[in-house]
């Protein structure tokens, strides 16, 4: 046999490409995960060299990456059955579940060690917290127990700002929470909302989403009421050491559209959201998007406009 | 069974171990240039001694 060939019995069509493992890392996550985390390390008050602060990211990201792939591992059972995930690498077929796990749990044990060895230990340990966090108290226990699953796992991913801040500062002050605290809020109205118009996917893999457990109805003033209190914490942020006339403008015109559209959701009955086949709701959804990453676009432009002296209120 | 040489097999192999590749030779020269900015800044001086601790 020479090394050219290839033996019929050993061959797999659907035999994993680069990019699918790739996929396990739940790319959109990490751009999240990335995003944030660089706002948390730019918004610091301390100077970190370009190169540190790139190694910081990177591999905060690819942490983030590694609880994803525990995630899909763990979780490849609810995957198969529900319709937006069922063509993940695992449930497809194409990385074996305990490839999955393997390459979780090397990349977490590589980007703790690493973020550690470029930045500091706090941050190395908050990192290894986040994961456990993600991967054990989320993904293998609230997830499948609780109604509040949403909100749980709102924290594992609110943590990415706090880790990138103590990259850069070693410390810990109440910006970061300020900003894991947007992302903690943000995260169940998002997510309900998807679960409004994705509405058999959870019911069918038997997650207890509170669509299901405590009903539709429920859920509509749940999004009303973490919108509100999300509302409060976001204009507040705007009179901290990371806020500023530019975030203040940028979170009034979000907030005000993100109520109106949490108001509208609330008083819609079950008839006219299937009329225009949840309208509102998917653009209440898209809008969420757009919020998050304009309230860490404008902490970024403020923490940019204080290097020429401008940004923040002084 | 003969294969060609370019089945569709071989290159999707191809390109896992050269994404590996790549992602090694990132890895490293990442790992050179913390190591120039850590040595630059000082990041590696052994404590003086007589500092208290």
């Amino acid at each position: 046999m020479s090394d050219a060939s290839i033996n019929a019995s050993t061959i797999r069509e659907d035999e994993a490409s680069f990019g699918d493992y790739f996929a396990l890392l739940k790319p959109r996550v990490m751009s999240l995960v990335v995003f944030t985390a660089l706002v948390g390390l730019l918004a610091a008050p301390v100077g970190v060299h370009p190169l540190i602060g790139f190694a910081a990211i990177l591999f905060i990201a690819i942490g983030g990456g590694a609880s994803g792939a525990l995630n899909m591992w763990y979780d490849a059972d609810i995957d198969r059955v529900m319709k937006r995930t069922k063509s993940r690498p695992v449930p497809a077929g194409k990385v074996q579940a305990g490839e999955a796990l393997a390459l979780g749990l090397a990349l977490s044990g590589f980007s703790v060690v690493m973020l550690a060895l470029a930045t500091n230990i706090a941050a190395g340990a908050m990192l290894a917290f986040t994961i456990f966090f993600y991967v054990v108290i989320y993904t293998m226990w609230l997830k499948r127990s609780t109604p509040q699953n949403i909100v749980i796992g709102g924290a594992a991913g609110a943590f990415p700002p706090v880790i990138g801040w103590i990259a850069a500062t070693g410390t810990m002050s109440v910006e970061p929470w300020l900003m894991f605290a947007l992302t903690f809020m943000w995260t169940p109205p998002h997510f309900w909302a998807l679960a409004l118009f994705m509405r058999s996917d959870y019911d069918d893999a038997g997650v207890p989403m509170l669509t299901v457990t405590h009903g539709r109805r429920a859920t509509r003033i749940h999004i009303l009421v973490y919108t509100v209190l999300l509302a409060v914490l976001a204009l507040g942020t705007a009179f901290s050491g990371i806020g500023g006339p530019v975030y203040l403008s940028v979170s009034l015109v979000l907030n005000a559209l993100f109520l109106h559209g949490a108001w509208k959701i609330s008083w819609r009955d079950e008839a006219d959201s299937e009329s225009d086949n949840f309208q509102v709701e998917r653009a209440f959804f898209k809008l969420s998007l757009l919020y998050l990453f304009l309230h860490f676009g404008a902490i970024l432009a403020e923490a940019v406009l204080k290097v020429y002296g401008l940004g923040g209120w002084a | 069974m003969s294969l060609r040489k370019t089945h569709e097999l071989h290159q999707r192999r191809f390109g896992r171990n050269l994404g590996v590749a790549l992602v090694l030779a990132g890895f490293i020269a990442l790992m050179f240039g913390l190591t120039i900015v850590k040595v630059s800044e000082g990041g590696f001086e052994p404590p003086h001694q007589g500092d208290g601790s």
